[in-house]
């Protein structure tokens, strides 16, 4: 089955973690939701539970009595893991039963994966979910506390206290391609892996090649790798013992002064903002005086504790733990992701890194009809109120009326964001065919002046400069992996190349698939790449890619005309190389959208002064009802005057009417 | 502004003697110059020409049901035709008193299937119209025909009855087709039922054919055409296959069944059928309608200038003035749709009148001789449109709107010192043209 990637953050960074994390973020809001009870709940795990109230408390295995006494609980005997896989290979079902085994949450047929999901999540076979929990689990007679991360977040502990990852594989589908970039990921970032060969209770099973393959692509002995089934819970004990043999220990002190990292953040109606945050040294308490190195600002502690995976107020938390905070915050913004706390009184040095994730992906959203404007905004605001990583820019276009203009960090985040919008929110949205943001070298001394800087980035096709006042223009880039059966890879391998991608390498991973890795424009992947990957393979390819840095390209703007004049808001940036088949698409598109009329429409794709491609429609050359009698006048002019109000409504290009759907039909995104 | 001038002295000397309908040329003496001159006196009013009106009835039933057609039609369970007879003639004094209108200048009996009712329902109606209001000897009585052996028997009754103008629906010379159709009636049945017609109504015979059939090609429309116009008499109405939506004919389309002409095509039938009527001497007056010796249709003529008509029978519509009841104001009228309750209501209260619009003066009843009119090729003449509109000639509602302009400059819409019309290729785009026109003059009315 092939999936779709994450589109991971790495852009020549060197804390690749921390910005993963960015991406992966948006996965857990929907739990949060706007829910009105103060029980509201923090993690989707709680849903699993079977009652919502405060008042449920996890039945517990171990004492948690002595758990919370966290000033207690040695460093040494802390584990940081979280688990990667690629989609639908079981990560959430084998965190489910880590959490049953360690008592954090009740063994019942509730825990199956099968809940509340969002249709982006089952249509996808992700999990739109946070899974940060600590878990209490005692190997050879000690107690260890395993804080499991959902998300690879750990860039933060790489130099103090590199933390562990497990790696999961389908023992049917074997590697795919989201299974080698999380890899490299983890591998770069020099991560303990642990593999773990899931489903291995199918009757395809097949965890020797799946073990072959671990063995070949990543170079880990197959003895390392742990069959399991996560469903049947067999073998799931054995993961956690390899966690704290294998894991190294955080090497942070309680003895430090008191810093701790902020690694989500989620927003209750009741409390203000929920941290979860990261200890690094030293320790915090409820009635701390604290201060965050971003804004500068101090707040009081007001509750604290750990997350299991629900809230578990504590008293304090102490170095190599993880949890949640309530400090008074009441803007999501004031906790930004990467941020660093400290005691006010002892201010630290800002742990690394933290750069706001850039949007890579953009698209036009419009409310269907301008009367819905105040309820898309208000739908928009909620959702990003718990998603910082989308940027929101007021837009409005002739055809479309008044909306904005989002950006995303990849493609599954706007997917995410645009279905949450649609049915949490029941907004009635036209969304644009996604864009990427281009850079342009000005090369006009006055030019780089007044802009601040010689580059400058390019979202709206408006704002594209002069080839004469450029000295180059830039388009991102990202590495795309993908994983397919070989019977494929002639089709693949002139899809790539249509797309103007670049083979880096090819490897049979086994004897039967193989793995290319590609560079690609990335506006050459953000429309409908995935899916026709997906159709020429019959869903057997995978892909997954990660951003690049950008390459000169060049990049010129094209224009629509409709009987010689331009449309504005069909404008578009493309590459020269591709400009022709993308005027002929965009020709044909508005052809097949635009209502025939008294004369004809030449429809054009222009650079410049040079049409690169036409479509004609041609006029009507009978419309006029035969009969219109006595008893049909009521229902004719009826209709008339709908389409006389509908004229109305129209957008005016030359004397063209050209109707909103037109425009709809033509910028939205292609359904799949 | 020398034609505008030049516009406004026309309207100044012709308003008075300018007949009604130029569809009057054969029966002039059926309108009176009394009654035009109150007409025109009266047009400061809301309802212009109410001493006037033509009748319309409809007789629902029939004895199938064809596969194109959404009419309003019923396949009768038992025989109450004298019921019926009864029923319209009450439903037309009623209407009558209620319009006050001295006379009735043309009469049509529609349906379903009028040649199904009895020649004797038909006599009594057109007694009730002439008790109620005056009707010339020449006034215009048509009655739609199916050309069946059982139509055909009744025509010479009809003729009696006071019936002078068959409306024949041939449809096609075709078996299979009229098969397909679901009409029932054959070829043969058509040729000697147009006959029998044109025997008692010489020249005042017209033929209903249809265009753009399930596999229908242009040549062989041209040929059937042909034939046609050889035993045709004075008039011709052509109308493209219409596949509504909840007929059998959609059904099949929809399915793949049939597969009807492409647009393209339909559009060249419809030209070379103007093409070859008027070759055989035969005058397009409407868009659907073509006559030789001026024998155009005046009841459908009344339609298209928008004169007042009332409406008789299950599901039949009116456009009049009620002054019976004091009101001057011109109403859109709709009858009880279904025959039964339609019965009930007429032996009840008299009529069955189910809507009453009250067209909104004077924008709505110009909206209607606006979308109406031009699908005359002789178009909105000045004092035509005088009568309905005296505070502003065509050329200050049209003629100063751009788009209406960019039509007037493409040549698809003509605008002159007789009026506003549509060009020979324009008439063919009416529907295209008049959502503008409706927006100029509603820009007009309310700026």
């Amino acid at each position: 089955m092939a999936t779709m990637a994450l589109s991971h953050l790495k852009q020549g960074s060197k804390t690749p973690w921390f910005r993963r994390i960015l991406e992966f973020k948006m996965y857990k809001r929907k739990i949060q939701g706007y829910s009105i009870t103060q029980t509201m709940l923090r993690h989707r795990w709680m849903k699993h539970l079977p009652v919502f109230s405060s008042s449920v408390q996890p039945i517990s295995t171990q004492s948690d009595k002595d758990a919370i006494d966290l000033s207690k609980f040695p460093v040494e005997r802390i584990r940081n893991f979280s688990i990667i896989a690629h989609i639908d290979h079981g990560k959430s079902t084998l965190a489910d039963r880590l959490l049953e085994i360690t008592g954090a949450i009740v063994t019942t047929e509730k825990n199956k994966q099968v809940l509340d999901k969002l249709q982006v999540e089952r249509e996808r076979g992700i999990t739109v979910k946070a899974q940060t929990a600590s878990l209490f689990y005692t190997h050879k007679g000690h107690r260890y506390l395993l804080n499991l991360i959902d998300t690879p977040v750990f860039y933060w502990i790489v130099d103090d206290c590199p933390p562990g990852v497990l790696l999961i594989v389908d023992a049917n589908q074997g590697i795919q391609a989201q299974t080698v970039a999380n890899f490299y990921l983890a591998f770069e970032a020099g991560l303990t892996i642990i593999p773990v060969i899931n489903k291995i209770d199918l009757k395809n099973a097949d965890p020797e090649r799946v073990e072959a393959q671990i063995e070949k692509v990543f170079d880990i002995p197959r003895e390392e790798c742990i069959r399991i089934s996560a469903k049947l819970g067999t073998n799931v004990d054995r993961v956690l013992q390899e966690v704290v043999e294998r894991v190294p220990a955080p090497t942070a002190s309680k003895d430090d002064v008191f810093k701790a990292l902020v690694f989500d953040s989620g927003f209750d109606h009741y409390r203000g903002v929920v941290a979860n945050v990261a200890v690094f040294g030293g320790r915090v308490r409820k009635g701390d005086r604290i201060a965050s190195a971003f804004l500068g600002k101090s707040y009081e502690v007001q509750e604290l504790g750990l997350l299991r995976p629900h809230e578990q107020p504590t008293d304090g938390l102490y170095a190599g733990q993880v949890g949640y905070m309530v400090a008074g915050m009441k803007d999501v913004k004031e906790a930004q992701i990467g941020d660093t706390l400290y005691h006010q009184q002892h201010p630290v040095d800002a742990l690394p890194g933290f750069k706001p994730a850039k949007a890579m992906v953009f698209a036009g959203m419009y409310p269907m009809d301008q009367s819905e404007y105040t309820n898309l905004r208000s739908a928009i605001d909620k959702l990003t109120l718990n998603d910082s990583s989308v940027t929101v820019q007021k837009d409005s276009s002739m055809a479309l009326g008044a909306g904005w203009r989002l950006g995303f960090l990849g493609l599954l985040h706007m997917e995410v964001f645009n279905q949450r919008l649609e049915q949490e929110y029941n907004a009635n949205v036209v969304v644009t065919a996604p864009t990427v943001p281009y850079k342009a070298r000005l090369s006009s001394a006055r030019l780089i002046k007044e802009h601040g800087s010689e580059e400058i980035t390019i979202v709206n096709p408006a704002q594209f400069p002069e080839r004469s006042v450029v000295s180059e223009y830039l388009e991102p880039m990202v590495v795309g992996t993908i994983l397919t059966p070989d019977t494929f890879t002639g089709q693949i391998m002139s899809l790539c190349l249509n797309r103007r991608a670049t083979q880096e390498n090819m490897l049979y991973i086994d004897e039967h698939r193989v793995m290319m890795k590609y560079i690609f424009p990335l506006n050459e992947i953000v429309v409908d790449f995935y899916d026709l990957l997906k159709s020429l393979s019959s869903g057997y390819a995978s892909f997954d890619y990660e951003n690049a840095g950008y390459q000169a390209a060049d990049l010129i703007k094209m224009d629509i005309l409709l009987n010689g004049k331009s449309v504005e808001e069909l404008t578009m940036i493309v590459h020269r190389q591709r400009a022709y088949s993308m005027g002929k698409a965009m020709c044909e598109r508005l052809k097949g959208s635009i209502p025939r009329q008294m004369f004809e429409i030449a429809v054009q794709a222009a650079i410049g002064s040079k049409v690169i491609a036409r479509e004609t429609i041609k006029p009507f050359r009978k419309n006029v009802l035969a009969k219109c009698y006595g008893g049909d006048i009521t229902r004719k002019l009826k209709l008339l005057k709908r389409q006389a109000e509908g004229k109305k409504k129209m957008r005016r290009i030359g004397n063209i009417d050209v109707p909103k759907d037109a425009f709809i039909n033509v910028l939205k995104r292609t359904d799949k | 502004m020398t034609n505008v001038t030049m516009i406004k002295r026309v309207l100044f000397f012709k308003t008075i003697t300018v007949p009604f309908s130029s569809g009057s040329r054969r029966c002039s003496t059926r309108v009176s110059t009394g009654e035009l001159k109150a007409a025109v006196t009266e047009s400061a009013q809301p309802s212009p020409l109410s001493g006037e009106a033509s009748l319309y009835v409809h007789w629902p039933y029939c004895l199938r049901r064809c596969s194109y057609c959404n009419f309003n039609k019923y396949i009768p369970k038992a025989d109450n035709s004298s019921i019926m007879a009864d029923c319209l003639q009450r439903e037309t004094e009623t209407l009558l008193r209620l319009s006050q209108v001295s006379s009735i200048t043309s009469v049509f009996f529609g349906g379903g299937t009028p040649s199904l009712a009895h020649p004797s329902t038909i006599e009594k109606v057109l007694e009730s119209v002439s008790r109620h209001a005056s009707l010339a000897d020449s006034a215009e009585v048509t009655i739609e025909v199916n050309p069946t052996p059982v139509g055909m028997s009744r025509l010479e009754e009809f003729h009696r009855a006071g019936v002078n103008r068959f409306s024949i629906g041939v449809q096609s010379l075709q078996d299979k087709d009229l098969k397909l159709l679901g009409r029932d009636h054959n070829s043969q049945h058509a040729l000697r039922t147009l006959a029998e017609a044109r025997r008692l109504c010489p020249g005042r015979v017209s033929v209903d054919v249809m265009f753009g059939r399930p596999g229908q090609t242009l040549g062989s429309w041209e040929r059937e055409l042909s034939e046609l116009l050889r035993v045709c008499d004075d008039h011709v109405s052509l109308y493209q296959l219409t596949v509504e939506r909840g007929t059998a004919l959609f059904k099949q389309v929809e399915q793949g069944q049939l597969a009807l002409p492409a647009e393209e095509v339909m559009a060249a039938m419809y030209h070379s059928a103007r093409t070859l009527l008027l070759q055989h001497g035969f005058q397009q007056y409407e868009v659907s309608n073509f006559a030789r010796r001026n024998a155009v249709s005046h009841h459908n003529m009344n339609y298209w200038k928008g004169g007042q008509y009332i409406g008789v029978g299950p599901g039949a519509h009116g456009r009049f003035a009620p002054l019976g009841e004091g009101r001057a104001v011109r109403e859109a009228r709709v009858q009880t749709l279904e025959p039964d309750f339609w019965i009930q209501e007429v032996q009840h209260r008299g009529h069955a009148t189910r809507r009453r619009i009250p067209l909104p003066s004077p924008l709505g009843l110009l909206e209607e001789v606006l979308a109406m009119g031009l699908r005359l090729t002789e178009g909105i003449a000045h004092q035509h449109w005088h009568i309905f509109c005296p505070e502003a000639d065509l050329q200050t509602v049209f003629g100063t709107y751009p788009d209406v302009q960019n039509l007037l400059l493409s040549g698809h819409l003509i605008l002159d010192d007789r009026g506003l019309r549509c060009s020979w290729d324009g008439l063919a785009l009416l529907d295209g043209m008049l959502p503008t026109l409706l927006l100029a003059l509603e820009g007009h009315m309310s700026p």
